[in-house]
C-alpha cells in the first residue's frame, strides 16, 4: 500500500471528506471539508469520487514524502507548493515519483489548500465518513490534526496518471466571495431595523479566534430588541448567531448542532464553500437575498460543477 | 421570515436548506413528546431529500437537499406526518444511572451554587440526586444530553463568562437544565460534579450512553470510587 509520510504537518492539517450528514439526533455535526468545492474538484483531477478523503491544510502547508510515489492534485488556496523544489501548478494533477517530496508554504490567497491523492486517504470511517471532528476528537486520523512523523495510507486505485486541469474561466465563476449572500435567519424579526441596517451596511473583520466551528466577526454590534426569550433550538450550517454582546458569529462545518442565541441571517449554501477560504483579518460584507435567489444560485453553481468543460484532459 | 402553521405546529425557514418546526414556545413535556414522535416517525418512514434532523426542546430543525426540495414542498409532505403524531407510541423510557463525584475539584461551582440558594453541600447534592431527569434531546456536541427536571431550589443562571475548557464527564446545571459534558469543550454551565462514565464512545454499539426520552438518576460516589470506575 502506498503511503504519505508527514515530515512537517503545517499549521493545522486534518483529514476531511464531504462529512457525515444525518447524525444530528446524536448531537454529531457533519464536519467535512471547509471548502467542499475545492475538495470535489481536487478529487476529480486525480480520478477519485468527489467525496474521497484528502488533506485539508490551513494558512501554512506541510511537507509530505511519497516513498512509493502517488498521483496528486492541489486545489483551494495557493500555498506556493514545490515537488522536489520544482514549482507545482495548483488545480492540475501531477505524478510524484517514488521518493519525491511535496513542500507547501504559507498561503498566497485564501485560508485552505487541499491535497488530494489518487485512491484517497485510507481511513477507517466513523459514522460513514473519514472527516475529523476536532472538538470531540472523533473521525479522521486519530481524531486530531496531523503531526510530524505520521504515516498515512493511500487506498489503492485502479487508474494510472492522466494530466487533468480545471478550466480557469469556469473556476473563476466558482471563486470565493467577500460579499456573502444571506437569507433571513429564524429570529431575524427579533432584531430592530437599526441592527438590520448596520448588519447589511457594515464591513466586518474575520477575528483571529475563528476556526472550523465558527467564524467570529469584529464590527458593529447588532443587538436584538429586548423581550425575546430564546429556547435552545437546532442550528443550520452558516447560521449567523448574535450572542448577548451583539457580535455576530457564523456557525461553520464543525458547528454545535443546537444553540440558544438568536440568528439574524444565514449564509446561502452557494456561498458557504467560500467561507472556508476566509482568513483572519479578511473583510467581509453581507447582502440579503430571497430563498428563491439562494436556490437559483445553488443550482447555477451545481451546473458549473457538473459541466463537461470544467475538467480538461 | 414568514411563518406558516399546520395545526399547532409552526414552520419557519432557517436557511435555504433547512426548516424549523416549532411545537411550542416554551419547554413542556407535551412539546418534547411531539419532537420525539416526529423523530420516530421520520425514522420509520423517511422522506426522500431530508438529510439531517436536529431535535431540541420543543422544535426540530430539518435539513434537506435544496437541489431536490423546496420549503413549501417539504411542509406539504410533513403535514400527514404531523397529523399522525398521536398514533405513535414511543418506546418505554429506559432508566439510566450516572455515578457522580460531587464538589471539590470535581465540581468547582458547587460551593457557589450552595451560597446562591443558602444550602449546605449535602442538601444541594441530595436535591440533585433525588430528581428524575428526562433526556429532552442530544445536541451541542456528540452525546450531550439536555436534561429537564432540575429541582426548582437548584435553578441557577449560567456563568457570566464561559470556561474555555470543561473537563469531560463534568456534570453541570444552567437555568432549569442539567447535563453531562462528554468531551473537553468550552462551556458556561455551573459544574457541580463529575462522572467517570464515558458519555460517548465510538467503539460502543450505542455510541451515546443517553438517548432522547431516557430517564436519568444521579448517584453520589466518593473520589476513591471515581478513581476505580474511571480505570474500568
Amino acid at each position: 500500500m502506498k503511503t504519505i509520510q508527514v515530515q512537517a504537518a503545517g499549521l493545522f492539517t486534518t483529514v476531511q471528506d464531504l462529512g457525515r450528514e444525518g447524525f444530528g439526533p446524536m448531537g454529531v455535526s457533519p464536519s467535512g471539508a471547509a471548502d467542499p468545492i475545492s475538495l470535489r474538484l481536487g478529487n476529480r483531477l486525480v480520478g477519485n469520487p468527489e467525496g474521497a478523503a484528502a488533506l485539508e491544510m490551513t494558512l501554512l502547508g506541510g511537507t509530505f514524502l511519497f516513498p512509493e510515489g502517488a498521483v496528486l492534485a492541489l486545489t483551494g488556496s495557493d500555498f506556493s507548493a514545490t515537488l522536489d523544489n520544482v514549482p507545482v501548478d495548483p488545480w492540475t494533477s501531477l505524478e510524484a515519483c517514488p521518493g519525491q517530496t511535496l513542500r507547501l508554504g504559507p498561503t498566497r490567497s485564501g485560508a485552505r489548500s487541499y491535497l488530494c491523492v489518487q485512491g484517497g486517504i485510507a481511513i477507517k470511517p466513523f459514522l460513514g465518513s473519514a472527516s475529523t471532528h476536532i472538538l470531540s476528537g472523533l473521525g479522521g486520523f486519530e481524531g486530531r490534526p496531523l503531526r510530524k512523523g505520521d504515516v498515512l495510507s493511500i487506498a489503492s486505485a485502479p487508474q494510472s496518471y492522466r494530466r487533468r486541469t480545471v478550466a480557469l474561466h469556469i473556476l473563476s465563476r466558482l471563486s470565493p466571495r467577500k460579499i456573502l449572500r444571506c437569507t433571513p435567519g429564524p429570529q431575524s424579526e427579533w432584531f430592530p431595523e437599526s441592527s438590520h441596517s448596520l448588519f447589511y451596511n457594515s464591513t466586518y473583520l474575520v477575528a483571529e479566534e475563528s476556526n472550523r466551528m465558527g467564524l467570529r466577526l469584529e464590527g458593529p454590534s447588532v443587538p436584538v430588541s429586548s423581550g425575546g426569550h430564546m429556547i435552545t433550538e437546532g442550528v443550520s450550517l452558516g447560521a449567523i448567531q448574535v450572542p448577548g454582546g451583539g457580535s455576530p458569529i457564523i456557525l461553520f462545518v464543525e458547528q454545535q448542532t443546537t444553540g440558544g442565541y438568536p440568528k439574524i441571517a444565514n449564509v446561502i449554501s452557494a456561498d458557504l464553500p467560500g467561507v472556508g477560504q476566509l482568513r483572519p483579518r479578511d473583510k467581509i460584507r453581507f447582502e440579503c437575498v430571497t430563498l428563491e435567489v439562494a436556490r437559483a444560485l445553488l443550482h447555477e453553481q451545481e451546473e458549473l460543477l457538473s459541466s463537461q468543460e470544467l475538467i480538461q484532459e | 421570515m414568514p411563518a406558516t402553521a399546520h395545526g399547532t405546529a409552526q414552520f419557519r425557514p432557517a436557511s435555504d436548506n433547512s426548516l424549523l418546526i416549532y411545537f411550542d414556545q416554551h419547554i413542556s413535556p407535551a412539546g418534547h413528546q411531539r419532537v420525539a414522535k416526529l423523530l420516530r416517525l421520520l425514522e420509520l418512514q423517511p422522506i426522500s431529500g431530508i438529510t439531517n434532523l436536529h431535535p431540541a426542546y420543543c422544535s426540530v430543525l430539518i435539513k434537506f437537499d435544496a437541489l431536490k426540495l423546496r420549503h413549501a414542498e417539504l411542509e406539504t409532505r410533513l403535514h400527514p406526518y404531523l397529523d399522525r403524531l398521536d398514533e405513535i407510541t414511543l418506546r418505554e423510557p429506559r432508566h439510566r444511572e450516572i455515578p457522580v463525584c460531587y464538589g471539590g475539584e470535581y465540581g468547582p461551582d458547587l460551593a457557589e451554587v450552595c451560597d446562591a440558594h443558602s444550602l449546605s453541600a449535602e442538601q444541594a447534592i441530595d436535591l440533585h440526586v433525588s430528581a428524575t431527569y428526562t433526556v429532552y434531546f442530544l445536541g451541542f456536541v456528540p452525546g450531550f444530553a439536555y436534561l429537564g427536571g432540575l429541582p426548582e431550589a437548584l435553578v441557577t443562571p449560567r456563568l457570566a463568562v464561559p470556561r474555555r475548557r470543561v473537563p469531560p464527564g463534568s456534570v453541570g446545571i444552567a437555568g432549569h437544565q442539567s447535563g453531562v459534558y462528554p468531551f473537553a469543550t468550552p462551556g458556561g454551565w455551573r459544574l457541580i460534579g463529575r462522572t467517570p462514565l464515558a458519555m460517548f464512545r465510538p467503539d460502543r454499539a450505542a455510541m451515546s450512553f443517553l438517548a432522547i426520552g431516557d430517564r436519568v438518576h444521579f448517584t453520589p460516589i466518593s473520589p476513591e470510587r471515581f478513581a476505580v470506575l474511571e480505570k474500568a
